[in-house]
């Protein structure tokens, strides 16, 4: 017949040789970015740096953090992500802790009522009419209330709630005279940090990144996230490029906007970056029981 | 089922049970609220798609036009191109961005050392956690024609420069391939999930009886994961026409319009740029409801041939 084992190995090779490939994929952009954000600019742009950065340089990280729009837009986004993140995380409990409890009368009703926005809604012009009647156009509340919760993120709790707390506790508490509001807060919540953190790292992470939003909803300058400020310098700078230029002094702008971006890049994805270590464990746990409990 | 043959003291029980729990509702009341006000309300709101939509007049205010708002995008000249370019972006997106999960996450799942395996893990994760705008940004950088990475290699290979960004040919292969990279790791998790289920006795058996590591994994670990693969489907052909606003609006240009320009930037652009609040409403109920039935179709189908579905 034939060879089992040195097909095992030959398999083995190729596996090995597609993972290394992805790898490269994946992790070469990430490694030229902060390679080019620490290059000086002029060896950047004329194409010298290809994996580690050339001619040590923080100029471009100075520039960054002297430009005030990048800084409104960064304390900003801090404040819309923890604001957001607390609102958030306050309805996802809310919503699935009592579909938790088999008690529940209308727990089915809810669920359904819940999960249907998953998969028809109004569309952009209906919730924009509605988020400008409410009075909300132009404030930070339009870029958190109208995503206030994930029914994903709710089942993924609710789930939660029902796997790893035993409703026997909970029973036995109720008993004991114990108020349900009581149990959440004493004995569910205590035992729930570790989704309680992945929800906090979903959500935030959401914040951190969102634009649409802000796109839409906000007009004051003053107001406006780091996504809308990134997209201005990454994006729509780019815009020049499709105007044959030959002006030296565009040029040279054009040559010394280019180390910024990279350099906003890196700055923009710190907290994350900074975080990620200490919560993938977690969140690995997080995305496998959101079950396709729908 | 049994409690049915009691009616008047069943529902004394269920009466009793909500009392009991009267502080859960109290609990779930906001949630529901929100529901109702950011979701059903916009649904009850969709109506403005059969009127002539005025602002002072409200929506109930606004006078009737039935379907003429449909009739006039159906009969425009963007209907074509915009369901060409939707769909043809939604199935491209289906058809690779789809399987790369699923072949990634079966040959991690092969790695004999525990470390590498995580290290492949972890390094194919971080993309997700980049930002659209910082995705599309870098798109931009490295293919830049003047100075991107990409073009610096192909010019090294003498090649000729590319502006990739302008030319409409480009657009799909770009926004699908960027999609992939960012998240290829991330929708391997769920596969990985089903995968650290399957009995390792399995696999001893059939190596007992002789079975090579390629056919293992077509015969028990392939199986073990059809139905995640079948569920993830059915939600993603119901998407198929719900192509990422951010992403498509972030890559477009007045010179690859042509390939760029979906239903939902038309939307953004006609209604909340041109005011065109009733037409624009009828092109994304269009689009609300094609996805819908897709949705439901497909999820038919799979219930049909095996036993896996939503509902």
């Amino acid at each position: 017949m034939f060879d089992s084992t040195r097909s095992d190995k030959i398999f083995q090779v190729i596996n090995y040789a597609f993972l290394g490939f992805i790898l490269l994929i994946v992790l070469y952009p990430l490694v030229f970015v902060l390679s080019a954000s620490l290059s000086s600019p002029e060896l950047l742009l004329k194409g010298e740096v290809w994996l580690l950065p050339k001619g040590l340089s923080f100029d471009s990280y100075a520039r960054v953090f002297s430009n005030k729009d990048i800084l409104t837009g960064y304390l900003n986004t801090i404040k819309y992500t923890i604001i957001g993140t607390a609102i958030n995380v306050l309805m996802t409990i809310a919503a699935a802790y009592p579909l938790s409890r088999r008690d529940f009368v209308g727990r089915g009703v809810l669920t359904v009522f819940m999960v249907f926005t998953m998969f028809f809604s109004g569309g952009l012009i209906p919730t924009f009419i509605l988020v400008r009647d409410l009075g909300m156009y132009n404030s930070m509340w339009a870029l958190i209330l109208p995503s206030a919760v994930s029914v994903w993120n709710v089942s993924i709790m609710r789930t939660f709630f029902q796997t790893s707390v035993p409703f026997e506790i909970q029973e036995a508490a109720m008993i004991d005279g114990c108020s349900n509001i009581g149990i959440l807060v004493r004995i569910v919540l205590p035992l729930s940090l570790p989704i309680i953190l992945v929800m906090i790292m979903f959500y935030s992470v959401s914040h951190w990144n969102s634009f649409f939003s802000a796109l839409i909803y906000l007009t004051d300058r003053a107001k406006y996230p780091l996504q809308v400020i990134l997209r201005e310098i990454l994006i729509q700078d780019h815009m020049g490029e499709m105007i044959d230029t030959f002006d030296e002094g565009i040029i040279r702008q054009m040559l010394l906007a280019e180390g910024l971006k990279y350099a906003v890049v890196v700055v923009a994805n710190l907290p994350v970056l900074m975080i990620y270590p200490f919560i993938q464990k977690y969140f690995i746990k997080g995305m496998t029981l959101g079950g396709l409990k729908g | 089922m049994k409690r049915r043959h009691f009616g008047a003291q069943s529902t004394a029980v269920t009466v009793r049970r909500i009392l009991k729990n009267w502080d859960l509702y109290l609990l779930i009341l906001p949630v529901v609220a929100y529901f109702l006000v950011f979701h059903y309300y916009p649904m009850y709101g969709v109506q403005i798609a059969f009127k002539n939509f005025f602002a002072n007049r409200g929506i109930l205010g606004s006078p009737w036009v039935g379907l003429r708002h449909f009739e006039r995008f159906f009969n425009s000249y963007y209907f074509w191109r915009l369901l060409r370019n939707t769909l043809g972006i939604g199935l491209y997106e289906l058809l690779v961005g789809f399987p790369i999960p699923i072949i990634l996450a079966l040959s991690i799942n092969e790695v004999a050392h525990k470390r590498f395996q995580r290290f492949v893990q972890n390094v194919t994760y971080a993309p997700h956690f980049l930002s659209t705008v910082v995705l599309v940004g870098m798109v931009f950088m490295f293919l830049s024609r003047t100075n991107g990475v990409v073009n610096n290699v192909i010019e090294f290979l003498g090649g000729e420069r590319i502006s990739f960004m302008t030319e409409p040919k480009w657009f799909k292969t770009i926004y699908v391939l960027s999609g992939v990279w960012k998240n290829m790791g991330w929708n391997s998790i769920i596969y990985l999930a089903a995968l650290s289920g399957v009995d390792p006795e399995l696999h001893e058996a059939a190596k007992v009886d002789g079975a090579s590591q390629f056919q293992r994994i077509r015969h028990i670990n392939l199986p073990a994961i059809i139905p995640t693969i079948v569920i993830l489907l059915i939600l993603n052909a119901g998407r198929v026409l719900s192509v990422g606003f951010e992403k498509v609006y972030l890559m477009q240009n007045s010179l690859n319009m042509e390939a760029s320009d979906v239903i939902a930037t038309h939307v953004y652009r006609t209604g909340l740029l041109g005011a065109q609040y009733s037409y624009a409403a009828a092109v994304g109920l269009f689009n609300s409801i094609v996805n819908f039935i897709m949705l439901i179709s497909v999820n038919r189908i799979a219930r049909r041939l095996n036993e896996t579905s939503l509902w």
